[in-house]
């Protein structure tokens, strides 16, 4: 199944028209972040909102290497300095809990690009950058090739004594650390993995922006897209990440363009009454509908 | 120098009043009611906005505007709690569940409230002009439109502490604070009075952007920068102290003014390093246990 759609998206640019070539490359930008946001923050249950800071390492890496190098080194480049800034901060940082790793991860976010903005003011006089152009199809090809490597590293993991270190430390992280997982360890290397692909993605998506700054680099929506889509999609099944980011990809491109102020709205809305409504996301409302209806499955028990 | 040295404090005192306040009615909403709320700012910047409105449309004069916009900020933060909290409350496994799912709520909420403005205002930068004259202190000059702001920020905190210090619905408050589940069976409302911590803590907020209109531009995205100081300032002080808030805000504005003064480009980085340091070293904040 997940391989007749690979090889349909890998012909996808010989019979789709340019637009819709773009329009997929955005979702699938929006699937690697998300995925690789659920790789990291799904199982171990620490919600980190540094997604913008990692895509906007990627774009900056872009910016500034891409001139120089071919595309390949620069996003490499891109997806081992993420994963070192990764590794910085999820060594100094994640032994904060809950509400604080979620504030730090935010305030990351706001200090790099300040740093960043200042740095450009005061020393190259100009805000923002311009970035090398790569045509539309090597960005799309590009872009599926990062996520077959997400999605392999994501089945790989999942499926060894890695990933249930992980899961347990999710579920209790002290019990997790009796029992001999290197609790530690196990969170910065995975928050170092999620981080290379956001990098990687931000390296390649920047080429076709031509120009960036700090504000559209390190822009924190970036950081709540990935986890509105995750539970939106809901987090329990591998699939439902990718359902959520495509939904939401599509209508951003759809409405983002003419009615800013109401996609934005509209995220609001959603983000709301998936958390009221539907705790499992759409995979959860799928799974109910399946069992024959929810009303009836009550009736049932009582 | 001496003068330069006053001129900074004054400055960051100014600052720190409204810091002050909106840190506190953030603290009450996160100490006490539990939600991180990430669309505080936008009660600021409701506050704000209405504030012009009211000022350049009908001509009111901006201090009566406290009068309007507090009360309403009030109820919809009343109601809000009400409706949508307390549903969240009651459907979350645990407190650690109901602290992340409400901070996903108030997300939620922020993309609602700023996009509503943004199409009601419009992404325009608003100004108007009130008590645009300045006044010598000390040797400095000040806008009186900025004392008039630290004055009222001051008269408000105050009144606010002594409100939860003093009065019998503040000790329904604290003990709420402390622990909501004995609170209630010492025959606290505790649905009432989360709502009602809820409620003053966006008040607070509108109060805070009714001030800032006066001293300063105001515009539909201004909400964010101010939400992150106040998460910042409610760490300095730590979680769910209220003078710990009224502190830390005058803190971080003397801090940020002499920042200002070296390179105004930096204030924010500033303030996030401070941050960042603070949960490192010292997670449970100034007054925290």
């Amino acid at each position: 199944m997940l391989l007749v759609v690979l090889l349909l998206l890998a012909g996808l640019p010989r019979f789709a028209s340019l637009y819709n070539v773009v329009l997929v490359t955005s979702i699938l930008m929006y699937i690697i972040l998300t995925q690789s946001w659920v790789l990291f923050s799904g199982p171990t249950g620490y919600m980190s909102l540094a997604t913008a800071a990692f895509f906007g390492v990627g774009i900056y890496t872009a910016a500034i290497l891409g001139w120089k190098l071919p595309l390949p080194v620069v996003i490499v480049t891109a997806g081992l300095l993420s994963s070192l800034l990764a590794l910085v901060v999820g060594a100094l940082t994640l032994r904060l809990r809950g509400i604080y790793f979620i504030i730090f991860t935010l305030g990351l976010v706001e200090l790099i690009k300040n740093v960043v903005l200042w740095h450009a003011i005061k020393f190259t006089g100009a805000r923002g950058r311009f970035v090398v152009l790569v045509d539309n199809n090597t960005i799309y090809y590009l872009m599926l090739f990062i996520l077959v490597v997400l999605l392999l590293t994501t089945y790989l993991i999942r499926r060894s004594r890695y990933g249930l270190a992980m899961r347990s430390i999710g579920e209790d992280e002290e019990a997790a650390a009796h029992v001999g997982v290197n609790v530690t360890m196990v969170k910065v290397i995975t928050f170092a993995i999620s981080a290379s692909f956001m990098g990687a993605v931000g390296a390649i998506i920047a080429t076709r922006w031509t120009y960036i700054d700090p504000y559209i680099a390190f822009k924190s929506l970036y950081s709540f897209m990935p986890v509105l889509m995750a539970i939106f999609g809901g987090m329990g099944q591998l699939y439902g990440p990718i359902l959520g980011a495509a939904v939401f990809a599509y209508l951003e491109e759809v409405l983002i363009t003419k009615f800013p102020y109401y996609y934005m709205l509209l995220f609001g809305v959603i983000l709301l009454v998936t958390i009221l409504y539907l705790p499992d996301g759409l995979v959860g409302l799928v799974q109910r509908l399946r069992r024959g209806g929810w009303a009836r499955g009550q009736h049932a028990n009582t | 120098m001496i003068v330069t040295i006053l001129d900074v404090v004054i400055a960051g005192l100014l600052l720190g009043g409204l810091y002050a306040l909106i840190a506190m009615g953030l603290s009450l909403q996160y100490g006490v009611a539990r939600v991180l709320n990430i669309s505080h700012g936008e009660f600021i910047m409701l506050g704000g906005m209405t504030t012009w409105t009211l000022f350049t449309v009908f001509g009111l004069n901006p201090l009566l505007s406290l009068v309007v916009c507090g009360p309403l900020a009030f109820l919809l933060g009343f109601i809000i709690h009400r409706t949508l909290f307390k549903r969240l409350l009651s459907s979350s496994a645990s407190p650690g569940i109901f602290e992340s799912n409400s901070m996903l709520a108030s997300f939620g909420l922020l993309f609602i409230i700023q996009n509503l403005a943004s199409i009601y205002w419009g992404p325009e930068i608003r100004a108007y002009s009130y008590l645009r004259f300045p006044i010598s202190l000390a040797g400095a000059l000040f806008g009186a439109n900025r004392l008039v702001t630290l004055g009222v920020a001051l008269v408000i905190g105050l009144a606010f502490y002594l409100f939860v210090a003093r009065t019998r619905l503040g000790k329904a408050i604290r003990a709420a604070a402390q622990d909501p589940a004995t609170a209630g069976l010492m025959g606290v409302n505790i649905n009432t009075v989360l709502a009602l911590c809820f409620g003053l803590g966006a008040a607070l907020a509108a109060i805070a952007g009714v001030l800032i209109s006066i001293s300063y531009p105001v515009n539909t995205s201004m909400g964010m920068e101010y939400t992150i100081i106040a998460i910042i300032v409610v760490v300095l002080g730590g979680l769910g102290s209220i003078p710990g808030s009224f502190i830390g805000g005058f803190l971080l504005g003397v801090v940020g003014s002499i920042v200002i003064y070296i390179d105004p480009l930096l204030s924010l980085a500033a303030y996030y390093l401070i941050f960042i340091v603070l949960l490192l070293v010292r997670p449970t904040g100034i007054m925290g246990k």
